[in-house]
C-alpha cells in the first residue's frame, strides 16, 4: 500500500511538474516604495510588510477580506482570559529545509521584542511565550487582551536555527555598524523565496515549490523594481514592460484606463485622512490671536468642521476617488460606523458659530501639511485654505516634504503645530489603536497614550471608555463601547475626519489579483495569462 | 611643475573640506531621519533610543568631529534605510553611473563635433539652420522633460526601447556592465541621449564658434594661397586648433555629467549613484548623502587637477605662469 501511494504521489508530482512550467509565469511588478531590508522586524511600513509577506508567514493570516484566518497556527483558543493557546501546523518547513516548530515561535516572540525591532508592539512586552510541546505554544498575559493576535499576520515567524547559525539573533537596528545577515537574506515558510535582492534596484522572487498551502497563483518568478518617478512608472505599465504597479497617480488614471493593455483597480483604503487642531496650548503658536487659543472653544472647531465642503474635495481634488468619512476609522474596520454622519457643509452656520465664539471677522492660523505622503495631500490642504477663507479664517499653509513635516509636528518636534493634516491606519486594524494613540489625552507623561494626538484633544470620559474597550471581550458589547467613545469625540468636534483615500493599482489586462483594503500587494493571489 | 601640482592638490583638499562643512550643515535641514527609519506608530521612547544610538542628540561640534574623522578615512557607515554599508552600495552603483556618463560624453563629443563642423562650414545651408534651432532646444529644455518625452515616444508609442532600468548586466569582477548585452545597450540609448544632449549642444556651439574664428585667421588664408585642398585645410589645420578648448570643456563637463546624472537617473530609474542619492535625500539617509557628496566632489577636483596639469603640457605658453608663483 505505501508503495502504491508513493508511486501515485510520484506520478502526480511528475504530472504537476510537467504542467506547471507550461503555465508558470513571470510577473514584473513596480512600486513607488522600496523593499529596504529583508529583516522582517526592521521597518513596520505597509510596502515593506507586504513584500515580506510573500516570503514569511505569521501564526495567523488575513484573508482577502481582511478577516483573520489560520496561518502557521492551525487553530487557537483562550482556555482562560489571560492565556492563549496556539496549535501549530505540522509538517511545515522553512525554505532552507528546517522544520517549523514551537521553538521558532518562542524565538520569534523574543526577537520581535528585542532592541532594534520596529515591531515590538506586536507581542505585549509582559506576555510570556511558553512552549508546551513541539506544536503547541501558550501566550500568558498579565491582563485580558481581546485583540492579542490582531496583528499577528504580519508578525512573521523566523527560523531559530537559521538565525543562530548566521549571527542574526538580534534584529537589525537602524544604527547598525555592520550589516546583518537577516537584512540581506530571507528564510521564511511562505509562497516565494528570494532569489536575489539589490536594495533600491531589483529583487527577484521565485515560487517556493515546498509551500504548505496549495498555491492560488501561477507564477514561477516575480521581478520587483522600485520606480519612484510617477511618469516613468506609468510609462512602463503602458508599454507593457511591467504587469503591475502601485500607485497610479490620480491624474493618470484616465490615461491608463484608456490604454489597450492595462486597467486601474481602485478601491477604498483603510487610511483615514483628517485635520487636527491644537487644543492644548493657551496661545496658538501660529496665529494672530494672542493670549488665548481659539481652538479651545468647541464652537470654533465646529465652525471649521462645517466650513469644509468634503464633497467638493472629493469631486475636484480627489477626482471621485475618496470616501468621505464621519469617523476617525475606516468603515471596514468598525461595524457600527454607518450610524455616524458628517455634519452638513454649512458656511453660513460656521460663520455664525465663529461670531458667537467671539471671532466675527475670523482669525489667522498656520497650517502644516505634508506634500509627499498621502494622495494629493498638499492639494487637499489648499482646498481647505480656500474653504476656510469663505468664513473669514485666513490660513497660512506650510506644505513640506514628509521628512520635514513629521520632524516638526510629531512629539519629537514638540508638537510644533496649530492646525494640521494627517493620515492614519490603525496597525491593529482595530478601533482601540485610534482611540488610544490619536484621540487619547496626552497629559500623563508616563503613559504613551495620545503620543500621536498632535493637537492634544482631551476628554477624560472618552479615555475612560477607551480603557473599557481594551478589556471587553464580548465583541458586540465592545462595538457599543467604541461607538460611545466616537460619539463623545464627535460631540466635542475633537477632530475633523475628511475621507478614506482610494487605492489605485495599475494592472495589466493579463493579470488577475486581489486588492486588499490595507494596500498590501500580495502576489500569492495573482495569476497571469500567457 | 611639482610645486604647482602640490599647490593644486592642497587647494583640492581645501575644496573637499569646504564641501564637507557645507554638506554637514545642510543635513541639519533635511528633516528628522528617525521618522524615516521607523513606522509612524512607533512609540516615542523607541524613537528617543534610536536618536541616541545614531548620535543625533550629541552637541553639534561633537557630531561634526565624528563626521569629519570618519569621512577623512572614507568610513561612511551604514545606510539608515538599507542597513548596508554605504561604501558597498556606492561601489555597486558606481559602474552604472560611470557607464552612463561616459556614453553620454562620447555621444556628445562625436555628434557635437560633427554637427559643429558642419554648421560652421555650411553656415547658410538649411540643415545648419535646423541644427542651430535644435541646439537651442537642447540647451533650454530641462533634462527631465526631454527624458519623459523620449520615454513617451520610444517606449510607450513605438515600443522600441525600454522605459526604465539598465537591462541585463554582465559581471566583470565587481564591475557590472550593460554594454555586452542587447537589452543593456538598448536601455542605455535614451538615458545617454537625455544626459548628453546639453553637452552635445554646448560642444556643437563651441566648435562652430571656434571654427568660424579659426577660419578667419591668417594661416588658413595662407594655406588657401598655397593651394592646399579644402579638406586638408578644414580638417588638418582648422579642426586641430579648434579642438583644444573643446577638450578642456568636455573634460571639465564630465564631472558635471556625473553629478547631474541625478535627474536622468531618476527619470529612467537608472540604478546609479544619483538615484541612490535622490532616494537618500527623500529618506534623510545621512550616511549616503554625505558619502555621495564627498565622492562626487572628489571626482570633480580630480578631473580639474588632471585638466590643469594637461593644460600645461599641451599649451607651452602656460608653463611660464605656472613656474612663477602668482
Amino acid at each position: 500500500m505505501p508503495i502504491r501511494q508513493t508511486c501515485l504521489a510520484a506520478v502526480a508530482s511528475i504530472i504537476a511538474f510537467a504542467l506547471a512550467p507550461a503555465s508558470a509565469q513571470t510577473l514584473r511588478y513596480a512600486n513607488q516604495g522600496d523593499l529596504k531590508s529583508l529583516d522582517p522586524y526592521t521597518l513596520n511600513e505597509s510596502t515593506t510588510i507586504a513584500h515580506h509577506g510573500q516570503v514569511y508567514e505569521g501564526l495567523t493570516a488575513r484573508d482577502k477580506d481582511l478577516s483573520i484566518i489560520p496561518g502557521l497556527a492551525e487553530s487557537w483558543e483562550t482556555p482562560e482570559p489571560t492565556r492563549w493557546r496556539f496549535h501549530l501546523r505540522k509538517g511545515v518547513k522553512f525554505q532552507n529545509g528546517d522544520p517549523f516548530t514551537a521553538d521558532d515561535v518562542v524565538f520569534s516572540a523574543d526577537r520581535v521584542r528585542a532592541k532594534g525591532s520596529n515591531f515590538a508592539t506586536r507581542v505585549p512586552s509582559d506576555a510570556k511565550a511558553v512552549k508546551i510541546d513541539d506544536y503547541t505554544v501558550d501566550f500568558v498575559l498579565t491582563a485580558p487582551n481581546p485583540i492579542l493576535n490582531s496583528q499577528w499576520d504580519t508578525w512573521y515567524i523566523m527560523d531559530k536555527k537559521w538565525c543562530e547559525e548566521n549571527n542574526a539573533v538580534a534584529p537589525t537596528p537602524a544604527a547598525a555598524t555592520s550589516p546583518s545577515f537577516a537584512s540581506l537574506n530571507a528564510n521564511g515558510t511562505g509562497a516565494f523565496t528570494i532569489e536575489s535582492h539589490q536594495p533600491g534596484v531589483k529583487t527577484v522572487f521565485k515560487a517556493n515549490p515546498n509551500w504548505w498551502r496549495k498555491p492560488e497563483h501561477n507564477l514561477k518568478e516575480i521581478i520587483f523594481t522600485p520606480i519612484s518617478s510617477d511618469a516613468t512608472r506609468v510609462a512602463a505599465l503602458l508599454s507593457g514592460e511591467i504587469d503591475l504597479m502601485e500607485p497610479v497617480p490620480i491624474q493618470d488614471i484616465a490615461r491608463v484606463t484608456a490604454s489597450p493593455n492595462a486597467v486601474v483597480m481602485t478601491g477604498p483604503e483603510l487610511r483615514t485622512i483628517f485635520l487636527g487642531m491644537d487644543q492644548t496650548r493657551d496661545e496658538l503658536l501660529f496665529s494672530n490671536i494672542k493670549g488665548k487659543n481659539p481652538f479651545k472653544d468647541a464652537r470654533v472647531r465646529e465652525a471649521f468642521y462645517k466650513a469644509i465642503d468634503i464633497e467638493l474635495i472629493k469631486a475636484r481634488v480627489m477626482r471621485g476617488l475618496s470616501t468621505p468619512s464621519a469617523l476617525m476609522i475606516a468603515p471596514q474596520l468598525f461595524k457600527l460606523s454607518n450610524e455616524f454622519v458628517r455634519p452638513k457643509y454649512d458656511a453660513e452656520g460656521a460663520k455664525k458659530l465663529l461670531a458667537e465664539a467671539g471671532y466675527p471677522d475670523g482669525f489667522e492660523v498656520g497650517m502644516d501639511c505634508p506634500n509627499d505622503r498621502y494622495v494629493n495631500d498638499a492639494a487637499i490642504c489648499q482646498a481647505v485654505v480656500g474653504m476656510l477663507a469663505r468664513i473669514g479664517v485666513k490660513v497660512n499653509l506650510m506644505a513640506q516634504p514628509k521628512a520635514l513635516y513629521f520632524a516638526k509636528v510629531f512629539k519629537s518636534g514638540n508638537y510644533n503645530t496649530s492646525f494640521y493634516l494627517l493620515g492614519w491606519t490603525p496597525g491593529t486594524l482595530d478601533s482601540h489603536n485610534v482611540l488610544f494613540e490619536i484621540m487619547g489625552c496626552r497629559d500623563n507623561p508616563a503613559s504613551s497614550r495620545g503620543d500621536t494626538n498632535l493637537g492634544g484633544y482631551c476628554n477624560k470620559d472618552f479615555d475612560a471608555v477607551t480603557d473599557k474597550v481594551l478589556q471587553e471581550i464580548d465583541p458586540a458589547k465592545r462595538d457599543l463601547l467604541i461607538k460611545q467613545a466616537f460619539e463623545i469625540s464627535a460631540k466635542d468636534f475633537g477632530y475633523i475626519p475628511l475621507h478614506q483615500q482610494a487605492l489605485a493599482w495599475g494592472v495589466s489586462k493579463k493579470v488577475k489579483l486581489v486588492q486588499r483594503a490595507d494596500n498590501q500587494v500580495l502576489l500569492y493571489w495573482a495569476t497571469k495569462q500567457e | 611643475m611639482l610645486a604647482f601640482i602640490l599647490r593644486r592638490a592642497l587647494q583640492s583638499v581645501g575644496v573637499m573640506i569646504a564641501v564637507g562643512i557645507i554638506s554637514f550643515s545642510m543635513f541639519r535641514f533635511a528633516g528628522d531621519p528617525v521618522n524615516q527609519i521607523v513606522s509612524i506608530d512607533t512609540p516615542y521612547e523607541q524613537r528617543l533610543q534610536i536618536r541616541k544610538s545614531l548620535g543625533l542628540d550629541d552637541p553639534v561640534p561633537v557630531q561634526f568631529a565624528r563626521y569629519f574623522i570618519d569621512a577623512a578615512q572614507f568610513k561612511f557607515g551604514v545606510s539608515y534605510q538599507f542597513r548596508q554599508p554605504v561604501s558597498a552600495l556606492l561601489k555597486e552603483r558606481m559602474p552604472a553611473t560611470l557607464e552612463l556618463a561616459t556614453c553620454a560624453t562620447v555621444l556628445a563629443m562625436v555628434f557635437g563635433i560633427l554637427m559643429g563642423i558642419y554648421s560652421a562650414l555650411k553656415r547658410d545651408s538649411f540643415l545648419a539652420k535646423v541644427l542651430q534651432a535644435v541646439s537651442l532646444i537642447g540647451i533650454s529644455l530641462p533634462t527631465f522633460l526631454i527624458g519623459i518625452l523620449l520615454i513617451y515616444l520610444f517606449a510607450v508609442v513605438l515600443g522600441w526601447l525600454p522605459s526604465f532600468g539598465r537591462g541585463d548586466v554582465v559581471k566583470l569582477g565587481w564591475w557590472t556592465t550593460g554594454l555586452l548585452t542587447v537589452s543593456g545597450l538598448k536601455a542605455l540609448i535614451m538615458p545617454s541621449i537625455t544626459l548628453g544632449l546639453f553637452q552635445m549642444t554646448l560642444i556643437m556651439r563651441l566648435v562652430r564658434a571656434e571654427m568660424l574664428e579659426v577660419l578667419r585667421t591668417d594661416y588658413i588664408r595662407f594655406a588657401r594661397a598655397r593651394g592646399l585642398t579644402t579638406r586638408a585645410i578644414h580638417f588638418g589645420h582648422a579642426l586641430k586648433n579648434t579642438l583644444v578648448p573643446v577638450i578642456t570643456v568636455a573634460g571639465l563637463q564630465f564631472g558635471s555629467v556625473i553629478a547631474f546624472a541625478i535627474i536622468t537617473e531618476t527619470v529612467f530609474q537608472w540604478p546609479g549613484m544619483g538615484l541612490l542619492f535622490v532616494q537618500a535625500v527623500q529618506n534623510v539617509d545621512i550616511p549616503i548623502m554625505a558619502a555621495y557628496l564627498l565622492v562626487v566632489s572628489l571626482i570633480f577636483v580630480t578631473i580639474n587637477l588632471i585638466v590643469d596639469i594637461l593644460y600645461t603640457i599641451v599649451d607651452p605658453r602656460l608653463r611660464a605662469t605656472v613656474n612663477r608663483p602668482a
